[in-house]
This record gives C-alpha cells, structure tokens and sequence, in this order.
C-alpha cells in the first residue's frame, strides 16, 4: 500500500512540477527542454515500480525496473554476446550491404527516366509491405548463422532507403541543373556536386527508417532458427522459460541499440546536411 | 496513366530476374531427384555435386533443367507455381465451397484483417487523441513528443511474445487482442507525427481572423484546425494501416499461433512446406495493396467533398 501512495503521490508532484517548468517563463530553454522528458520518463518508471510492488505483482508476468536492471547488471556478459551475434554480426553488416546495394541501384536507375517512374510505385509498396515474413525463406536458403539475419535485414532496409535515394535525386529543380549546364559540367560532374548533396535529406530519411527495421529484421530472423546466441534466441527462449527479467534486459538493450543507432545517423545527418532548412532553428 | 508502361516495365523485368534465378536456386534439389529416377547425371553423387558450382552444374546438365522448375519443395518457386498454390487455396476453394476451411487462405488473411483493423482503429485514436493534447498542452508537448520518437526506436516484436504472455497470464483469452496492440503500436506513430504537422497547418494569420470573429477555442479547433489537417491524417492512414498489417503479421510470427496468415507462414517453416509460406507472403502483399488502395480511395473521395484540390 505504502509503495503504491507514494509512487501516485511522486506522480502527482511530479507532473505539477513539469507543468509548472513547461509554462514557465524557462520553457523555451534548452535544459528545461532536456529536463521536462527526463522527468517523465523517471515518472513513468517510480509508476512501475510502485504499481508492480503495491498491487504486488507476480515478477513472473511483470517484473519492476528494479529487478530488470539487477538482471541486466549481473548478465552482462551474455548480453554482450547476444549484442554481438544480432547487432554487430546481423544487423550492421546487412545495414551496411543494403544501403549500399539500394544506394547503387538508386543512381543506375536514375539515369533512365523511364524506369524511375516505374520503380518508385513498385518500390513504395514493397517498402509497405510485412517483408519481415521472408524471414523463413532466408533462414532456409543462408543457414541460422548471421548470413540470413543480414540477408534479411539487406531486403528489409533496401526499398524505403532505394525509394527515398530515387525521391531525392529527382528533387534538384530545371533552374539549378540548367545553371550545371551552362557551367559545361557533365552528368557525374552534376550529379555529385548537385544532386547528390540535394537528395542527402531523402536518403537521411531512408536511412533512418531503416535503423529500426534492421534491428526488427534481425531479431525477428532469429525467431526461425540460430545458434545458441543472440538477442532474438534469448527472447524467445527467456519467454518459454519464464525468465522474464532476462526478456526485459534484451528489450532495454534493444531500445539502447536502436536509440544509439538513431542518434548516430541523426549526428552525421546534421553534419551533411547542415544547409537543410529543418536544420537550422 | 503517364506511369503505367514504366511500372509494368519493372514488374516485368523483376518477374524475369525471379524466373531466370529459379534454375541456380533449384538446380541440387533436380538433379538429386533425376539421379533417384535413373536419368545419368554428371558429377554423380550429390556429395560429389556440393563441391561444384551450380553454374557448372547448369552447363553440364542442360537436359535436367527443366526439372527444376517443377519441384515439389523448391527452394525457390516459379512465379506460375506461387499463382498456383494461390489459387488452389483462395479461388478453388470457393469453386468448391469452402472458402472458410482452415486450409484456405481467405480464412486465415480474414483473422489478419481483424487484428489488423481493431490495431489500426486502436493506434490511429490513440494517435489523434495525443496529437490533439500535444497541441493543446504544453506539458504533453514538451515530455510526450520526445518519448514518442524513442518508442520507434525500440524494435517491438521484441516484445511481441512477451506481450502475449503478459496478456495471457492477466487473463486474456485468445490472440486477437495482442495482435491488436502490437499493430496499434505501429501504427499510433505516422498518426500522431501527421495530426500534430496537421493541426498546427493553418496559419497564424488565419487563426487570428478566427479569433477577430470572436470563435471559441472549440469552434477554431473543428472548424479551422480539424479540416486542414484532414489531407495530413489520409497520408498518415496510409502508412499506418500498412505498418499495422506488418505488426500484425510479426504478431502471429513468433508466437505459435495457429491462424492468420503470419501463421501460415510459421506452419509452413515447420512443416518444411516452402509453398505456402510463399502463398501467404503474396495474400499479405495483396491484403496491404487492397487496404492501402481503400484508404487512398476514400482520400480522393473525402478531399473532394471536402473541397481541397487534388
């Protein structure tokens, strides 16, 4: 009872005090834009806490912040391995052939009028469509190692960063290529010093899209069949064996791995597109 | 129309690249089975086959190839055989009456729908209601919007069996409702990010006429902020019944479910049944075509009502 008045009572403080930040006179500043989510996110997890204490919950179906981060403390070294077989070995490495595969392919099609018509419909829809479910497929055709999660993850993240490279390409406006032309430059001179820098807010776009559907791709790729590692075996299993608070260190790892890779790509994003007007504020 | 020729150009070119790989993908699996039926096969044996390559293999038995197009379990099937095992449990099984059978693929991609319709319904109001808060509120501006990124990052079918486990133990029957909140969480983001864009759309020149005509705050909000940000939520519907779909489809995934087409496809790795996983990957591209195309109809339609140029 007393876990349960208290976590309501620092919700209720809590949000006042946020309330009380956002409408003041400092809400435009940086740090109260900083603190005021920080605030609400502890909230949310005292709420968590109290709740699962004081309606005395079984840790079996949910267990509180407390223990998940005791888990994660004493099981480092398997979630390290897990990181390693998923992120590094299957996520990263198809990341990086797809981007670059979808990158390729993007600037090939782009010299045929024709064919970027055609492409970007057919690639819009692809890019809609539940692709995860070939997961099977490739885990049968490449093995349970890493090579079928990063084939997966190559087919997951190759049609929204493929539409968006074409998108971009297009972007540049009949003034400024016709100024290339009276500069005498050629196709490769035009494209790397105009289109290219023009389309990299589209392609930043695509790629980050694609952060969160190659991780996706290789947990769930591991559903299928792998070996005795990695974040989507650990999860599957740790259900089947109720040891939930391991499920949960995987899931905050996961949400780690995915915010980091969002913010590496949102930091290269700033610095290359710098001149971007959704840059500046 | 401008566009027809080019795209049926690509689907051409792409049927063609998956019909001309068939025959690498398949070649093993022939030759093994022309070997069985007495036909000579150079290298013999398929052990002797492994180390060589399958362009090799293609050279030196030109006679078998045709054998991998017309394999059982291909590992890669044609086109014609993929619109076969279609038909065979979608059309032929209404010829025959029994389109609900569980053998048919109407039933299972109508379980989909389901779960893909109460997610959408479930994650698009959820989206709608923060964005009208967030506009509204700053608080909720200010604490919710950044977590709501952070929330996309989080891959979440990692939490798909963990979420039906939790709904199991609470004493919720069945999958429908996991299913639905998997599918309502992806779907809620497009919404949200689209109404918030589309609600703070209308000027603040236009807000001040309202205000000159002494409109109250919820006469401005439906009657100026809701109607702009109408050709907004459309786009965001599109993309959030397809990721609805998707979470759907992940949903049944993992999780041994026994119907819905993401179940198919579990069913058909664990029976060794390549042609139905194949069959239910195609009904699910073809689901999320019709209800992307449903949801851009009724667009047209409701911005012509509504009087925005299209």
């Amino acid at each position: 009872m007393i876990w349960l008045v208290s976590a309501v009572l620092f919700w209720v403080v809590m949000l006042a005090l946020n309330t009380w930040l956002a409408n003041s006179k400092l809400s435009g500043t940086r740090a109260v834009r900083i603190c005021v989510p920080l605030i609400f996110g502890m909230t949310l997890l005292v709420l968590w806490e109290g709740l699962v204490r004081g309606l005395e919950i079984s840790q079996v179906i949910l267990p509180a912040p407390s223990l998940i981060a005791q888990t994660f403390a004493t099981s480092v070294d398997t979630l390290w391995v897990d990181f390693h077989q998923t992120v590094l070995k299957g996520a990263l490495r198809g990341f990086i052939i797809g981007a670059l595969a979808a990158f390729a392919t993007a600037i090939l099609i782009d010299r045929s009028a024709f064919l970027t018509r055609g492409l970007l419909p057919i690639g819009n829809f692809v890019a809609a469509l539940p692709i995860v479910g070939i997961a099977p497929i490739l885990v049968n055709w490449f093995g349970f190692d890493w090579h079928s999660k990063a084939a997966v993850v190559v087919v997951m993240v190759f049609f929204p960063i493929l539409v968006n490279t074409v998108q971009g390409l297009r972007e540049t406006d009949a003034m400024q290529r016709d100024l290339m032309r009276t500069y005498a430059a050629d196709y490769f001179q035009t494209l790397i010093k105009l289109r290219l820098p023009a389309a990299m807010p589209f392609v930043f776009n695509g790629l980050k899209i694609a952060t969160t559907l190659a991780l996706i791709g290789a947990i769930v790729a591991e559903y299928f069949g792998s070996p005795t590692r990695g974040m989507g075996f650990r999860i599957s299993t740790g259900v089947g064996s109720l040891s939930i608070d391991l499920v949960w260190a995987e899931i905050a790892v996961s949400a780690l791995v995915g915010s980091v890779f969002y913010g590496v790509i949102s930091i290269f994003e700033k610095r290359v597109t710098f001149w971007h007007p959704s840059q500046r504020s | 129309m401008r566009s027809v020729m080019p795209v049926l150009t690509v689907l051409l070119i792409l049927l063609g690249v998956w019909w001309a790989a068939v025959a690498p993908m398949n070649i093993r699996p022939a030759l093994d089975i022309a070997e069985r039926s007495g036909s000579v096969v150079t290298p013999e044996g398929s052990v002797a086959r492994r180390d060589v390559s399958v362009w090799v293999l293609m050279f030196q038995n030109a006679s078998h190839m045709a054998g991998s197009y017309d394999l059982k379990r291909p590992r890669l099937p044609t086109p014609a055989q993929v619109g076969q095992e279609l038909w065979k449990t979608t059309g032929a099984m209404i010829l025959k009456g029994r389109a609900w059978s569980k053998r048919s693929l109407i039933y299972h991609a109508w379980i989909t729908l389901q779960s893909t319709l109460w997610g959408f319904l479930l994650g698009a109001s959820f989206g709608i209601l923060c964005a009208i808060a967030i506009v509204y509120i700053r608080v909720f501006d200010l604490s919710v919007m950044p977590w709501a990124i952070i929330s996309q990052t989080i891959p979440i079918v990692a939490l798909a069996p963990m979420i039906i486990v939790v709904s199991n133990q609470i004493g919720i029957e069945g999958r429908g409702v996991p299913k639905a909140i998997i599918s309502a969480y992806l779907c809620y983001f497009p919404v949200l990010v689209s109404m918030v864009k589309g609600l703070r759309s209308p000027s603040s020149s236009e807000l001040d006429l309202l205000k000159t005509y002494n409109a109250s705050g919820l006469q401005s909000f439906h009657m100026l902020r809701l109607p702009a940000s109408v050709p907004y939520l459309f786009t965001a519907f599109k993309v959030g019944i397809a990721a609805a779909l998707v979470g759907t489809i992940v949903g049944e995934l993992p999780t041994g479910a026994i119907s819905g087409l993401g179940a198919r496809i579990l069913i058909g790795d664990q029976f060794g049944n390549p042609m139905a996983i194949w069959a239910a990957l195609f009904a699910a591209a073809i689901l999320a075509g019709v209800l992307v195309s449903l949801v851009d109809a009724t667009q047209r339609l409701t911005l012509r009502k509504m009087g925005f140029r299209s």
